[in-house]
């Protein structure tokens, strides 16, 4: 398990839980079970107390947990017949964007997802979830294939944000961004958007421009990452935890301001705790937006998801 | 004493600092170090007349050189809900948009005017880089789609001049979400058939070139200017590598098939009125010194650019 710099506590208490356990395996007749019994609700006790008042830059730092469930995962879980599709037919691949036909309880979609790896050779194959613009223009091509064969579109955003490299600008990673945040807009489908970690910026957007938009409960979506806001508003990027407070970027928050219609909640102790379940809840969800979406003609489709963007941000937060 | 020198004082001082005339006669190039008369530098639209760099230039200036003899309607852009996230880093943002306010004299960072070009009636919408960096906000996104609904309305062609670092950070998620809203109005356009002329000013960057900057029919950049998703810093810090001589800047970009034209500022005029005739399928112009248009009713002279 990797803990987090704010679990350091718990990780002791289960530490020292788990080492009396073992203690007890070399030597029967060690009586530790109270005594393992008793860390172990302190565990919990504790574990409840963090996760209950997580403030936006421990949020951050959960969204980023390596062990969270990622795209591939809910694909596996969720779909089945899962059929990758590559390649934006101009220049390459990015395998920091997952997609292609699948099932979903029967019913055929299209589904794309970043995907960020697990482990180090993973994450350098799949660009640590940052896309290139072919990744977008893979995107494109598939949301049209999608809107000619009436297809119902999931994408699930997972992403620091797309990747600043000196190819990705020379093939225009604006541009790739600007149209596939166009084609988004365009298709006459159903399209649904779950943010299940990192919402980063353009590169977020880009996907999640859909009828309906869900969030984890501890995932978050922002502008800029609160490292990026530090540097640039306080001049110093270790002021991150201010600029996370200050830039709103909780499902909590983002819901208040209509920026995203359902928070999907998470086990206790973040998703990383119980990928099961997790997973579980993101398919319901999938499927309770879906069903919303469902019979509604290609062209209300498309005046619903312009209107949904064109009214935002007619309300602030409450002061 | 703290509210004495917090707040009397810079009142006082302001009282006495505010001038008729701008507080240098002299502007120096930054690229070539030349001393430039401001005068002559902004009759030559703030453009180097020894090395040709282009400097910045705001909305109304821009406007006061584009349309037939210097005469534009400003069109209406809905307010938006003020500080929508009570947002405040070292500085209320509040407070950060009232200097803004008093140092360009502009409401926002976005102008939007109806008016003509060579007798070619169009929308034009410009953004104001010295207006907290140009940055895009709620506002700017509804100047945009003011902008394009006016040019549904009238049937005329949209002309934007970009210039913005990216979205408003003070707008956290809000001004992310002017890129949908803003890829909506370029929507209407298309939908209305109507031409989409994308002016890409120095700088370029972010959000902004991930929306509408590069959603135009036809992508005019000026010499030399910054246009990028990423900004070559951060991309340094990345790949920790050099970036080629002229990187992300519009001859690279055209170059590499992101843009239809480099065009001079000075020729920009004379470039979209012979461009947005074509597109408009109205004869050729007759290139003249151009009166006010005097059928339009009711004109008000434009504000002096500065004063409010």
């Amino acid at each position: 398990m990797h803990y987090l710099d704010f679990e350091k506590p718990l990780a002791e208490i289960e530490g020292k839980a788990e080492e009396l356990r073992a203690m007890a395996k070399v030597n029967e007749e060690m009586d530790i079970e109270a005594e393992a019994k008793a860390l172990d609700a302190k565990a919990d006790g504790l574990l409840k107390d963090l996760y209950s008042k997580l403030t936006p830059w421990r949020k951050c730092q959960v969204a980023r947990h390596p062990e969270r469930p990622h795209c591939q995962d809910y694909i596996e879980a969720l779909f089945t017949e899962y059929t990758p599709l590559a390649g934006d037919r101009n220049f390459a691949d990015d395998l920091a964007v997952m997609g292609g036909l699948a099932r979903f309880n029967d019913r055929p979609v299209v589904v794309i997802g970043h995907e960020k790896g697990k482990d180090t050779n993973s994450r350098l194959k799949h660009n640590f979830g940052m896309a290139r613009p072919e990744g977008y223009r893979k995107a494109i091509r598939l949301m049209d294939m999608a809107d000619r064969f009436r297809l119902p579109v999931v994408t699930l955003v997972d992403t620091p944000g797309a990747y600043p490299g000196k190819g990705a600008e020379e093939r225009g990673q604006s541009e790739a961004i600007a149209r596939c945040t166009e084609k988004c807009l365009q298709i006459g489908v159903p399209s649904v958007t779950v943010i299940t970690g990192e919402g980063g910026s353009g590169g977020a957007v880009a996907f999640a421009t859909a009828n309906r938009v869900a969030m984890l409960e501890h995932s978050v979506y922002s502008v800029i990452s609160p490292e990026g806001c530090a540097s640039i508003l306080w001049k110093d990027a270790e002021k991150m935890r201010e600029a996370a407070e200050a830039l709103r970027l909780t499902a909590q928050d983002l819901h208040k301001l209509a920026v995203i219609d359902r928070i999907i909640k998470e086990p206790m102790g973040g998703a990383h705790r119980d990928s099961e379940s997790t997973i579980a809840a993101v398919g319901a969800t999938i499927a309770a937006m879906l069903a919303d979406l469902e019979d509604k003609k290609p062209a209300d489709l498309i005046k619903q998801r312009r209107k949904k963007f064109l009214d935002m941000g007619s309300r602030g937060l409450a002061a | 004493m703290n509210w004495i020198s917090n707040y009397v004082r810079p009142r006082i001082n302001s009282i006495f600092s505010r001038r008729e005339t701008p507080d240098n006669l002299w502007t120096k190039c930054d690229e070539c170090g030349t001393m430039l008369f401001h005068r002559e530098l902004s009759d030559n639209l703030n453009v180097c007349s020894n090395c040709n760099h282009h400097m910045g230039i705001t909305p109304r200036a821009r406007f006061q050189a584009l349309f037939d003899g210097g005469v534009f309607v400003e069109v209406d852009v809905p307010e938006p809900v003020a500080d929508p996230l009570h947002f405040r880093d070292q500085k209320k943002y509040p407070d950060r948009m009232k200097s803004a306010q008093k140092n360009t004299g502009e409401k926002e960072a976005m102008l939007v005017a109806t008016g003509e070009i060579g007798r070619t009636p169009i929308v034009a919408a410009a953004q104001d880089f010295s207006f907290m960096g140009g940055s895009m906000g709620m506002y700017v996104g509804n100047a945009i789609i003011a902008a394009a609904e006016e040019a549904v309305k009238l049937g005329r062609p949209l002309v934007l001049f970009s210039a913005a670092g990216g979205a408003r950070m003070q707008e956290g998620i809000l001004s992310l979400m002017q890129m949908p809203r803003t890829t909506v109005a370029i929507q209407m356009l298309r939908e209305a058939n109507l031409p989409y002329i994308v002016v890409l000013t120095h700088p370029t960057t972010g959000g902004v070139t991930a929306s509408y900057a590069m959603l135009g029919d036809i992508q005019i950049a000026e010499p030399n200017a910054l246009i990028c998703f990423a900004g070559p810093r951060v991309i340094e810090q990345t790949i920790r590598e050099k970036l080629p001589e002229g990187f992300q800047r519009a001859e690279y970009l055209l170059d590499h098939g992101m843009l239809d034209r480099v065009t001079d500022r000075r020729e920009m005029r004379k470039e979209l009125i012979t461009v947005l005739r074509m597109l408009m399928d109205m004869p050729p112009p007759v290139w003249g010194d151009l009166p006010a248009p005097t059928d339009t009713p009711e004109l008000p002279a434009p504000d002096a650019a500065g004063e409010k």
